[in-house]
């Protein structure tokens, strides 16, 4: 099996390493197959972008590159962009990864969303937690 | 630096071995069946590495050696020739848990057709079968009992010898898988009661993609592979000559090493395990720390995946293995791991790192430089670490 030097370079050289304390949301995934998991922590600010973002995973080498590449490709966006991110978009960036892979940068993709979902959760319930205040 | 840590994967060929192989490709090209002076000459190169195998394996007569395509023919040969032969006197067989995927998947196959019943027995946590458990699974209808005689994953080496015992006893048939024990411990078919045996060249410094299966005399194993009738019938095909001279010469050699061999490699092995244990917090030791092969070394190392440990290792020259090379393209955690009663995640992150006589100290303690910060590398990436470290 062959990883290309870009994948390489994301493996060895891990962009966004690491956690957040304060995180708008956190998203961990597991992967039910090979028993990896990923967490994604998003730091998004009033205007809804995504000021900063950190991974942590425990998995292949495909799986740490996608997070790696993931991490870059949403970083400074906008949340309604990043919301479109998709595996595909990511394995392209690393120009490829060996079919066999393909399923650790869906891991990648459903890490983002998850912290997503959670960033709205939190968001929610500080809403609903606040409105019975402004009566 | 370049260090070959992948020998239960495969072996380099020795120089001498190729030297007595070139000869059987430039000069005693002739078809051994033919009638001339080519073929004869081919013949007795035939005839010289069936007597140094059967000499090596302590066999009685040369006769019951049988070459073959390599460890899994040899496996299956056997597994499908005694369900087939033996079948009036029933269909059940018994194997461990822990087999190669030659031996597991052919059964699977076989129980599939209804060709066969198999008991698959437990292993301890050191990955040992217990001749016990073989004497109880034994029934009147069992044909066969089928366990290897060292784990190619995690080293451990059966009971063999008790588990023959047994087996001669209930007057049943007992076949070893020897693929990783040849060459590399001390066997002798006669003394371990042992009624078959499989071994393949490419894990003693032979060539790839040959082999010997050991039939005792008198136990019947019909041909698998049908067609002309060399290897007295039981294996049809015109013979790889050269690479079953390069079979023997590498046995011989490996034979002739043994005891210089296995003290150099087992003074090694326990090197780097103590380095590993030593610098490494977290880690367990797969397989027995004693009854275990001399070139064997198999961490789980937990909080981190074994598949970016070996990526790591290999981008600063290190080629080793998560566990069997077969199974590396696949997601499923090592059956043989997972029979020894180690978690899943403990299982997703085993390391083995397999010797061979070549392997040097300055190598070993490359290895301890860096695997250590790997780990750390990877741990500190890892979402299941405990923060601050383990103690
Ligand atoms: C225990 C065991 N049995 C069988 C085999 C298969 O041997 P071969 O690769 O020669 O078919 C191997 C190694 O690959 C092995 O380790
Ligand atoms: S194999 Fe599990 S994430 Fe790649």
């Amino acid at each position: 099996m062959q990883y290309s030097e870009k994948v390489l370079d994301h493996f060895q050289h891990p962009r966004n390493v690491g956690e957040i304390p304060d995180a708008s949301g956190v998203g961990t995934v597991g992967n039910a197959k090979c028993g990896d998991i990923m967490q994604m922590f998003l730091k998004i600010n009033d205007d809804e972008i995504v000021e900063d973002v950190k991974f942590k995973t425990f998995g292949c080498g495909a799986a740490i590159a996608t997070s790696s590449m993931a991490t870059e490709l949403i970083k400074g966006k906008p949340l309604a962009e990043v919301e479109q991110l998709t595996n595909e978009a990511v394995v392209e960036a690393l120009e490829g990864l060996p079919p066999v892979k393909i399923h650790c940068s869906v891991l990648a993709q459903e890490a983002v969303q998850a912290a997503i979902a959670d960033y709205r959760a939190k968001k929610e319930n500080k809403q609903k937690e606040e409105a019975p205040k402004a009566e | 630096m370049h260090v070959y840590l992948d020998n239960a994967a495969t072996t380099k060929v020795l120089p001498e071995v190729i030297e007595a192989m070139i000869p059987y490709y430039t000069e005693f090209y002739g078809n051994p069946s033919s009638f001339h002076s080519f073929a004869r000459d081919a013949h007795k190169g035939l005839d010289d590495a069936r007597r140094t195998v059967a000499k090596c394996l302590n066999a009685a007569n040369p006769s019951e050696i049988y070459f073959t395509g390599g460890g899994s023919e040899g496996d299956n040969m056997i597994l499908r020739g005694v369900a087939q032969a033996y079948r009036k006197k029933g269909n059940h067989i018994i194997t461990s848990k822990i087999e190669h995927h030659a031996i597991l998947h052919t059964l699977q196959e076989l129980e599939d057709k209804g060709l066969a019943t198999v008991t698959y027995l437990d292993v301890d946590e050191n990955g040992l079968v217990d001749p016990e458990a073989v004497r109880a699974a034994i029934r009147p209808d069992t044909i066969l009992v089928s366990v290897m005689t060292a784990n190619n994953e995690v080293g451990t080496i059966e009971p063999i010898k008790e588990i023959g015992a047994v087996c001669r006893e209930a007057g049943v048939l007992f076949h070893t898988d020897a693929v990783q024990a040849i060459g590399h411990i001390p066997m002798d078919v006669q003394d371990m009661n042992i009624d078959l045996l499989t071994l393949t060249a490419h894990k003693f410094h032979g060539p790839k993609g040959v082999g010997a299966v050991y039939i005792r005399k008198g136990v019947r194993v019909p041909a698998m592979i049908t067609g002309g009738g060399q290897e007295n019938k039981k294996r049809a095909g015109t013979e790889n000559v050269p690479g079953i001279v390069g079979l023997a010469k590498a046995l011989e050699i490996q034979t002739g090493n043994l005891d210089a061999n296995m003290k150099k490699m087992t003074a090694l092995r326990d090197r780097l395990i103590a380095g590993v244990e030593e610098r490494i917090p977290t880690v367990h030791l797969n397989g027995h720390r004693t009854q275990r092969l001399p070139n064997n070394v198999n961490f789980g190392i937990r909080y981190i995946e074994s598949e970016s440990i070996l990526l790591m290792l290999d981008l600063q020259g290190v080629a080793a293995s998560s566990g069997s090379a077969c199974t590396s393209g696949s997601l499923d955690p090592s059956h043989v791991l997972l029979a020894m009663g180690i978690t899943h995640e403990e299982a997703n992150g085993s390391l083995r790192m397999t010797l061979s006589e070549f392997t040097t100290e300055e190598e070993i303690d490359y290895v301890l430089e860096i695997l250590p910060p790997i780990v750390q590398r990877l741990r500190d990436m890892s979402p299941i670490y405990p923060k601050g470290g383990v103690e």
